[in-house]
């Protein structure tokens, strides 16, 4: 009985007390950088469900596709970085036009399913776009973004933390500052936020649907770039990439799937809480546990917010 | 008028009948080669699938085929997905005159076509890959995995690490983590390094990263808290160029850390930059272009505008072993042809003429490929090749891979009673009596 339990009950508290403070410390902000870099893909979901209802499942292809076309830029024109940026925000805001007018101007009205099935063709459509492109090949983000571990904190507390990660931490907030400002102090965002909260009422004061929608999907662009260009500097620029989007699920349903506070945090809690069950408990179980943790600890939050921590508890009369 | 039209149209039907004859009357050898061209893995299945197209065209355009028999190869993408793989190899088995051999470039696929191609009586070729106790010719009698297998590899790699300490005694309290695919192909190494941990007194740290391995910093805080004395890899793709940054940015020490021949090509090391410097891997071939092959392939192909891919990559480590693959597959077929005294060969008759390769190195200089990787005899027992691996580290100022090894022999004390369990376990499982090799 005591062997069973052990390696379970005991030995990961164990390890714990001894890694105090140093290495327990690493492995809270690795997962804390780790769930930064998910809420960033999180965030271009919650935007397009918030203000559409779409789940849409090419958010993560928007990531690639948007890393592919920055890259391909800056390799195949030799444009500088900063201009790479503003052509691929340009690419992706011309991208959130015509998904908006060649797809979704078609299916109004239609059940949010086929509005999933059509996200899914876009998928594999933009994935298919980008290899013809720019090719398979594993491209290098070359924007200068600080990568390995901080001297700094390694050489004076003895902290081990990565570069990029600070860097997305950072650009992340400005990112959130940024929405929030759009969402609260513009006029496109109060409208965007009157269509979220209902479509027919904003639709009755003069809010154009289709302007929003085209809003949306640009600044899920926009944020899929942000993404991309985090995810791509850490792995390089390649199709699997578009499955950072199984990352962001878990956030997802832990943070709901209508709030940009629920993004963040939800990734920060899935990131935490997946490193320590691996570093802790994986070796107990094989491994390679923390994808399948990460469902399993959104699950039990679910248990007990259905709606996610941050997600509109929705009340319909039956 | 009428008369005129109908003469006309019996002549069309006659000369199309005659030119459809004539095609059938050129013997011709059906190759599928399973690619993975698109997927998350295809940075890694595109240079492969290059080499093994271009070196293939180059015996078409240049010997007009091999022994006279033009090649017809049948590409089918697979995107490295097992069930995509197996209806890969459904829809093209009967192609042509019949496929005469598979490279399904997948350990996951070639578990599946183990026991398919046994009944179809189709040689699968995987080389260097799949299930390793496929080396026991007297079970497998379809499957070949030369020129060495992944337990070789993991004996090999441990030899070095041996070496490296002072002697195979100074293993003894060394710890050594293993970095895997969480698959079937990152599984292969486990028990070998098991066995091996037992006999030099190593410890061994397993670390499983799951597929595609974009995050695995959990990973690598392990191996900062565990520091093992050396770092084995078995990855493929993504997980490959993120456990090297990762190695980088927690100061593991590059020359310690060894991947895998599918852990050491450029797409490995490239997106690392200077922080890759000194990675080692294993491998087989040499890399590079300065191999006679290399000048025929860009006279004969890519001059004459049916390259592949791209020129200017050309040489690659994958590319290379797309290239080394399609040439033993080559040879196999004409010592088949050779053989049985066939201008159109059987896949029963490829079998044959994998069971009797002998690619020495007057043959390999003959090919163009002098000393680009070394001699293999198969036999009936053994399809394992002489299972001979070295080491390569890379340059990251040169951006190029260095030979720092000669050729390692493999522990065959524990590698060869490690095929007989395995591959015996599996003869009881379906059946099967070994052949008598004699």
């Amino acid at each position: 009985m005591y062997d069973a339990v052990y390696p379970f009950l005991i030995e990961p508290f164990a390890k714990m007390w001894t890694d105090m403070p140093l290495f327990f410390a690493e492995t809270v902000i690795s997962g804390v950088m780790a769930g930064v870099m998910y809420s960033l893909v999180a965030l271009g979901f919650v935007l397009i469900y918030k203000a559409s209802g779409i789940f849409n499942f090419a958010q993560g292809v928007l990531a690639l596709f948007a890393a592919l076309t920055l890259t391909g830029i800056m390799d195949n024109f030799g444009a500088p970085g900063w201009l790479a940026i503003i052509l691929t925000v340009a690419i992706m805001f011309g991208l959130a036009w015509l998904i908006q007018k060649l797809v979704f101007n078609h299916l109004i009205n239609q059940e949010p399913i086929i509005l999933f099935m059509a996200t899914l063709g876009l998928a594999y459509f933009l994935e298919g776009a980008g290899d013809i492109m720019w090719g398979s090949d594993v491209k290098v983000v070359n924007l200068g973004i600080p990568q390995g571990a901080s001297q700094w904190l390694l050489d004076g507390p003895g902290l081990y933390v990565e570069k990029l990660e600070i860097v997305a931490a950072v650009t992340a907030a400005i990112l959130v500052t940024a929405l929030t400002i759009f969402f609260q102090k513009t006029r496109i965002g109060r409208a965007l936020r009157a269509v979220a909260d209902d479509h027919q009422a904003a639709m009755s004061v003069g809010i154009s649907l289709e302007k929003i929608w085209i809003v949306v999907w640009a600044v899920a662009g926009l944020v899929a770039l942000v993404a991309g260009i985090m995810w791509g500097t850490k792995s390089g620029v390649q199709f699997s990439l578009s499955l950072i989007a199984l990352k962001a699920l878990p956030v997802l349903i832990l943070g709901g799937f209508t709030s940009v506070p629920g993004a963040i945090v939800g990734g920060l809690i899935i990131g935490v809480g997946e490193k320590i069950a691996e570093v802790y408990w994986g070796p107990a179980l094989g491994g390679a546990i923390e994808n399948w943790f990460a469902y399993m600890l959104a699950l039990a939050f679910l248990l007990f917010r259905p709606q996610g921590l941050f997600g509109e508890k929705i009340i319909e009369r039956v | 008028m009428m008369m005129k039209k109908i003469a006309t149209g019996l002549g069309a039907v006659a000369l199309t009948a005659g030119l459809l004859a004539g095609t059938a009357l050129a013997a011709e050898l059906t190759v599928p080669s399973l690619v993975y061209r698109t997927g998350p893995y295809a940075p890694n299945g595109i240079p492969f699938a290059n080499g093994y197209a271009d070196y293939f065209n180059l015996l078409n355009a240049r010997d007009g085929g091999i022994e006279g028999s033009k090649v017809n190869l049948v590409e089918c993408e697979t995107a490295y997905n097992t069930q995509q793989g197996v209806e890969c190899y459904e829809n093209t088995k009967g192609q042509g005159t019949g496929a005469l051999m598979y490279q399904p470039l997948s350990t996951g696929i070639t578990y599946q076509l183990i026991p398919k191609a046994s009944v179809d009586k189709i040689p699968v070729f995987s080389m260097g890959y799949g299930r390793t106790s496929a080396a026991n010719g007297k079970i497998f009698e379809w499957v070949f995995n030369f020129p060495a297998t992944y337990w070789d590899q993991a004996s090999v790699f441990v030899k070095y690490i041996g070496e490296k300490e002072g002697g195979m005694e100074n293993l003894k309290g060394k710890k050594i983590a293993l970095v895997y695919h969480n698959s079937a192909y990152g599984k292969e190494p486990i028990r070998t390094l098991e066995k091996l941990s037992e006999k030099h007194g190593f410890s061994l740290q397993l670390l499983p990263v799951d597929h595609p391995g974009q995050e695995q910093k959990s990973t690598w805080l392990q191996i900062r808290r565990e520091r093992p004395d050396w770092t084995l890899m078995w990855g493929w793709g993504v997980m490959n160029q993120v456990a090297i940054k990762e190695a980088a940015s927690i100061g593991y020490p590059m020359d310690h850390f060894i991947g895998v021949w599918w852990s050491g090509s450029e797409n490995d090391v490239l997106p690392a930059g200077d922080a890759a410097n000194g990675y080692l891997s294993g491998t087989f071939h040499g890399s590079g272009t300065d191999f006679p092959v290399h000048a025929d392939i860009m006279k004969h192909v890519y001059d004459a505008g049916s390259g592949a891919g791209d020129k200017d990559r050309i040489g690659e480590v994958l590319y290379n072993r797309g290239l080394i693959a399609a040439a033993w597959q080559a040879e196999a077929i004409r010592t088949g042809m050779k053989m049985h005294s066939t201008d159109s060969p059987t896949a029963a008759q490829v079998r044959d003429g994998f069971e009797n390769l002998n690619v020495d190195e007057a043959r390999l200089k003959e090919l163009g490929l002098e000393g680009f990787t070394i001699p293999i005899t198969i036999t009936c027992a053994n399809h394992g090749g002489p299972g001979k691996v070295f080491l390569q580290q890379w340059d990251a100022g040169a951006k190029k891979w260095n030979k720092v090894t000669d050729f390692y022999d493999a522990d065959r004390e524990v590698v060869d009673a490690l095929i007989a369990e395995d591959s015996g376990a599996y003869a009881k499982e379906n059946n099967l009596t070994p052949r008598d090799c004699g």
